[in-house]
């Protein structure tokens, strides 16, 4: 490191770069201080946590691995993790696909495409307590607009949220309408593809599924892998229309991880076996990122740099 | 003052319905300038003349997206509409588009039931400290990230990158703790302090990256020592950086504004209550009246609506280039 190196007297520390140590860590101050009380420390804290339990009302005891134990065979706990992974199976990809089929479908010669654009990001600007609040509204069974718009092409009203099979699907056809942010992304995208390279394509004789699938796709990998990143991580945190909409019902069927985490910690008091959970949707997380790390390499193009 | 930064997309003033075209650099921080062509077909080339298939596609694609794009539409033009509509019409069938009469009562019902203007007072307050907290700290940061050369900086570089894959509910539970031994709870300094931290990972990541496409020449023709580089922050980089502040702006009044599991978590008493719980509340109390709590939830939208539209650009600017990642 840069400082030993100069403290063993190789290079000669300069008063002006003793100032800019100095004022290096001051400006980056709030974070090394904010990283340091509101992310690290808790993360440590939260590591004894697992290990004790704690109501709050008695001091803590400590219990070894009970929480761990009792997690892996807790069955709230196994649905929960079910439900979530179902949620992100089938949410994320089909996410991913009408993003990208629509900022492709936004990048053709057709008209009233700022239209388009707006309408299709405006659902992102609707608080999220509002758009549980509509959606609770839109897939009621009697007066929701969703029944309705079936019953245009015939199709018998369903009782979206109050059967157990439909709810998750339900969750799954909502989160299809906040894709505006991952659409965004692919606009931009398309629009630093060279049109020399898809000139060049036709010129070899592609046609327009040809660019699409030999030029168009492997330059917009890298951002189909961050958006498949990003909505993995988040759709694993899916907390508020499970709490405002189903409150994790019909029996269970929305009981999502971190909901049963809330409420382990907030309802039931159970710091430590909450803490435990965490830690469980932590390593999940962070294995499923690091997993997807590990095989982009195989199908993500990344252009050499000069 | 903008007209020296060529790359960042354009004129702020007087286009607030301008999007970034495809093919523009949004907030490009590396001094490309923005392309100019406006579309990118799949089919066929630019001057090209179209083929009656061409056409046939074309058309239906408009056809298809306008009927898509009223969808994606309804959900909200439907709560706005039920919100001014008498309940005999929020509950008849076929469905009632357009209220016969709007009936603005449900407004004034809305406001007595419970006290939504003590939620909106809340919701300015914490939002007002915690964004101007996270544009500062995240400012400060950038700045020392971006400038300035101290050991241990790419240390505490990684680790800021590193905790944007962190989830959040991790530290939710020892957070609790740490606030409650501090009796912070039902305070709303557990929705403020944190941000003041610069821990918003994004906002610093997006501020240094906007700083190392600014020339170091104007800084170096203004001496440096410790004690001036406030200034040059203060006077130099930051009016340069007006675009990136107004996305880092957006995006945390965005993320304030809808926050609803930390209110939740820390605050009890609904005089304290932002808007994120005070709807929720509606929706609880007065489950029947879906007229009134549509009649909140738009109260609730009104601002990010106005929002979008002057800023607009900022939120997909900020989209966009976080998109981008190291680039």
């Amino acid at each position: 490191m840069a400082v030993i190196a100069a403290l063993a007297g190789k290079h000669r520390i300069t008063k002006r770069q003793i100032r800019d140590w100095i004022a290096g860590y001051l400006f980056a101050s709030p974070f090394i201080i904010g990283f340091s009380v509101f992310i690290a420390f808790p993360m440590l804290y939260s590591v004894y946590l697992i290990f004790v339990d704690w109501d709050l009302l008695r001091p803590p005891s400590f219990v070894g691995f009970a929480n761990l134990a009792q997690m892996f065979k807790d069955p709230k706990v196994n649905l929960s993790l079910y439900n979530s992974a179902f949620y992100t199976l089938f949410a994320v990809p089909i996410q991913l696909v009408i993003s990208f089929l629509l900022a492709l479908a936004l990048t053709q010669k057709i008209r009233f495409r700022d239209f388009y654009r707006a309408g299709f990001y405006m659902p992102i600007i609707v608080p999220l307590v509002a758009s549980a609040v509509v959606w609770q509204r839109v897939l009621h069974p009697e007066f929701g607009i969703l029944n309705e718009a079936l019953g245009w092409f015939g199709i018998a009203p369903r009782m979206w949220l109050f059967e157990p099979q439909l709810t998750k699907p339900a969750f799954i056809f909502m989160s299809f309408w906040m894709i505006g942010r991952q659409m965004v992304i692919f606009i931009a995208g398309l629009g630093n593809i060279p049109d020399s390279l898809k000139e060049a394509a036709s010129l070899d004789g592609a046609g327009a599924v040809g660019r699409l699938r030999y030029v168009i796709l492997p330059l917009m990998t890298p951002l189909i892998f961050y958006n498949m990143v990003i909505a993995i991580i988040n759709s694993f945190q899916t907390f508020v229309p499970a709490m405002i909409i189903t409150e994790g019902g019909p029996q269970d069927a929305t009981l999502f991880v971190v909901l049963n985490i809330y409420r382990n910690a907030f309802q039931y008091f159970n710091m430590g076996y909450a803490s435990a959970l965490a830690w469980e949707l932590f390593v999940i997380v962070v294995g499923f990122t690091l997993a997807q790390f590990y095989l982009s390499n195989r199908w993500v193009y990344y252009e050499e740099r000069s | 003052m903008r007209s020296d930064r060529p790359s960042s997309g354009g004129d702020a003033t007087g286009k607030g319905l301008e999007w970034p075209r495809a093919g523009e650099q949004a907030l490009a921080s590396d001094g490309r300038s923005a392309a100019t062509e406006p579309a990118i077909p799949i089919t066929g080339h630019s001057g090209a003349s179209r083929s009656i298939w061409e056409t046939f596609w074309l058309t239906a694609l408009q056809i298809f997206m306008t009927f898509l794009a009223l969808s994606f539409l309804t959900p909200t033009f439907w709560m706005i509409s039920s919100s001014l509509k008498v309940s005999t019409e929020v509950f008849a069938h076929p469905i009632v588009w357009l209220p016969k009469d709007p009936h603005w009562n449900n407004y004034v019902k809305a406001f007595m039931l419970l006290p939504l203007t003590t939620f909106i007072v809340n919701t300015l307050i914490i939002v007002f400290f915690a964004v101007l907290g996270t544009v500062i700290s995240s400012a400060l940061v950038a700045y020392s990230f971006a400038r300035i050369r101290w050991p241990g900086r790419n240390f505490w570089f990684g680790l800021l990158l590193a905790t944007m894959m962190l989830p959040d509910v991790v530290t939710l539970v020892p957070r609790f703790l740490i606030f409650k031994n501090l009796r912070w709870i039902d305070t709303w300094l557990p929705l403020i302090v944190p941000y003041w931290g610069g821990i918003g990972a994004i906002y610093v990541f997006l501020m240094r990256q906007f700083f190392l496409g600014i020339p170091m020449e104007l800084e170096d023709a203004a001496e440096i020592d410790g004690a001036n580089r406030i200034r040059v922050l203060l006077q130099i980089l930051l009016p340069l950086s007006k675009p990136v502040i107004a996305t880092v702006a957006v995006f945390a009044l965005l993320q304030h504004y809808n926050d609803f599991m930390n209110p939740l978590i820390y605050i009890n008493s609904m005089d304290k209550w932002p808007l994120a719980l005070g709807i929720r509340a509606y929706n609880d109390s007065y489950a029947k009246n879906w007229e009134v709590v549509f009649a909140a939830s738009t109260v609730m939208l009104t601002p990010m609506v106005a929002i979008f539209i002057v800023a607009q650009r900022y939120f997909v600017q900020g989209i966009a280039m976080t998109g981008f990642g190291g680039r």
